[in-house]
């Protein structure tokens, strides 16, 4: 379905970008609308759109059961769009690559299966204090099952990871912190990039000291796929976890990358057709990759669909599209910081482009809906990362997260409407 | 006297036909929202938490009996910690406070979209509104049925 030759890769044309986003047309509240949501879902380019709605028009039929050419064609689409996938985050095979409904199934499949496979009474399971609760909750679920403790691995002031290395007098706190794994540590469970901070984490490095110890690695990739070149191999992570809808592609629909070695010692997540090989009552078999964790018809449009966003991501410079992205952060930054009262949550060096703010004396909740009065379309509240807000001592933030079709005149327009707004709330 | 429930909600109502403009509607609503009778810190507890908004509103009743009439009258006390909601619960205060229980759990509700604030507040805020009329009439309906204690 990916005809469309490649467009030139080197100038950056916002414009080029908007006119595929038929949404962008649209006015809220009888205004422009400026989308600055897009850490929790991103739109959708009319490639992505069409490519659903064809194959619903012309070859929709249910993959790798019927003998008919239908069957035959939703099959080839899909297993196409798996190859895509693979191809795009670098995983050796194909069937590595896991459909589920989004990064949250992701990691529950992980967690469940992967703490079947390995956690005892006593084991450790690493995380970060800025995981989104997808990837808290999962694991506190497993550790639950199987008796074993999570740690979480502390967050600095400027939001990254504390992992205690860092010269300076020698605490009991310090060196607790430089502890990050004991010899019971079974499992690493991190985000590539923080949803609500925007840090990007240095994965590989601690990928690369858990691995010494053999323990298994898990990566939410949610908010790196849709700004970063991601390299599973590179990573050397075990597992790599995201979702399509915030990466231009539909919701419904996510990837579970695992490690083949893995996946076949691993034992099947949900039960159902297309996951077994025989089934007889007394015992079932399985399926070989991925099938055996893909049980049920699976959301073949949404794969589709998928497929089709990592291809006009790759029609595009990634680079050119971050940078793009980090030009609108540093103009967001320095404007918004003009305001009195204002401090940024998440001040980390290597950040994609996601700024979270307080204003003292203003609620997130009234900036919000004020914004929204401007047409202007941000994130309020905890951003479920709870434990975050608790560590930075707020309830919430207000958070803009842009994407490669946000201009800087829209950024002007955020820093113009929260100053109206801090006016009528002060 | 004292308006009816039904003449106060005329009043709010046409009090905003007077805005056209987003922001001086908005403007009132906060200012509504200074009137507020507040609730004492003491009854700022979990209990007196509204669920199901995104800021924090807490919301107090307390049962009044009448020497006149055979029924006594709620008195609600309230706050929040976002100026907006605050002019939310504020505006559904000045319309069920100090009414008998009767009244409240019988009056209308459709006020609230002539002010034409429904269509303004997003699905979280609108869910917030209702949670807070229900939180008034579950005060009410505790009253009527005979236990006037406070809630």
């Amino acid at each position: 379905m990916s005809t469309t030759s490649s467009p030139v890769k080197s100038a950056y044309h916002v414009e080029e970008f908007r006119a595929q986003f038929p949404i962008l047309k649209e006015l809220v509240h009888g205004k422009p609308l400026v989308y600055f949501d897009n850490a929790a879902t991103s739109q959708k380019p009319r490639r992505v759109i069409k490519a659903e709605s064809t194959y619903y028009a012309t070859i929709n039929a249910n993959v790798h059961r019927g003998v008919h050419t239908l069957s035959t064609k939703a099959t080839e689409a899909q297993e196409a769009a798996r190859e895509t996938i693979r191809k795009h985050i670098n995983a050796k095979h194909a069937h590595e690559i896991i459909f589920t409904s989004g990064t949250t199934a992701s990691i529950n499949l992980a967690a469940t299966s992967l703490g079947q496979l390995l956690l005892e009474k006593g084991d450790e399971v690493v995380i970060s204090g800025m995981e989104h609760h997808s990837n808290i909750v999962p694991w506190q679920l497993a550790c639950e099952r199987h008796g074993a403790t999570l740690k979480v691995i502390p967050i600095t002031e400027s939001g990254e990871w504390d992992l205690g290395e860092t010269p300076g007098p020698s605490t009991p706190l310090r060196e607790a912190r430089s502890e990050v794994f004991t010899e019971k540590t079974r499992i690493l469970a991190i985000s590539h990039v923080s949803n609500t901070l925007g840090t990007i984490n240095p994965v590989k490095e601690l990928i690369a000291q858990a691995k010494k110890q053999g323990i298994i690695t898990v990566v939410d990739g949610a908010q790196a796929i849709p700004h970063l070149k991601v390299d599973v191999q590179d990573l050397g992570c075990d597992f790599y976890a995201f979702s399509g809808h915030k990466a231009y592609g539909p919701t419904g629909i996510g990837v579970l990358y695992g490690r083949e070695e893995l996946l076949e010692k691993m034992p099947p997540w949900q039960g159902g057709g297309e996951m077994i090989d025989q089934v007889n009552f007394e015992k079932s078999t399985w399926a070989k990759l991925p099938f055996k964790f893909e049980a049920g018809t699976p959301n073949i449009a949404g794969i589709i669909g998928l497929g089709e966003a990592i291809s006009w991501m790759n029609d595009y410079d990634l680079d050119a599209m971050a940078a793009h992205e980090l030009t609108l952060l540093a103009r967001a930054t320095k404007e918004l910081l003009t305001i009195d009262g204002l401090r940024i949550i998440g001040t980390a060096k290597e950040k994609v482009g996601v700024i979270s703010f307080v204003i003292e004396g203003v609620h997130h909740y009234d900036l919000g809906t004020l914004l929204d009065q401007q047409g202007i379309a941000v994130r309020t509240g905890h951003h479920c990362t709870q434990p975050l807000m608790d560590r930075f001592g707020v309830s919430g933030t207000t958070r803009a997260s842009f994407a490669c079709f946000n201009t800087m005149a829209e950024v002007d327009a955020l820093v113009a409407a929260t100053k109206k707004a801090v006016k009528m709330l002060r | 006297m004292t308006a009816t429930l039904a003449q106060t909600q005329q009043d709010l109502v046409d009090e905003f036909a007077m805005f056209t403009d987003w922001q001086d509607r908005y403007e009132h609503l906060i200012e509504l929202g200074k009137d507020l009778p507040l609730i004492t810190p003491e009854n700022k507890t979990e209990e007196n938490l509204v669920r199901g908004c995104q800021s924090r509103v807490w919301l107090s009743a307390e049962y009044r009996a009448s020497t006149s009439l055979s029924e006594g009258t709620v008195h609600f006390t309230a706050d929040s910690d976002a100026m907006i909601t605050k002019g939310i619960v504020a505006l559904l205060v000045r319309v069920y406070n100090d009414r008998t229980p009767q009244e409240i759990l019988g009056a209308s509700t459709e006020f609230i979209d002539r002010i034409g604030l429904r269509e303004h507040l997003s699905p979280n805020r609108a869910n917030g509104l209702s949670a807070m009329l229900d939180q008034m009439k579950r005060y009410a309906l505790a009253f009527s049925a005979g236990s006037h204690e406070e809630a």
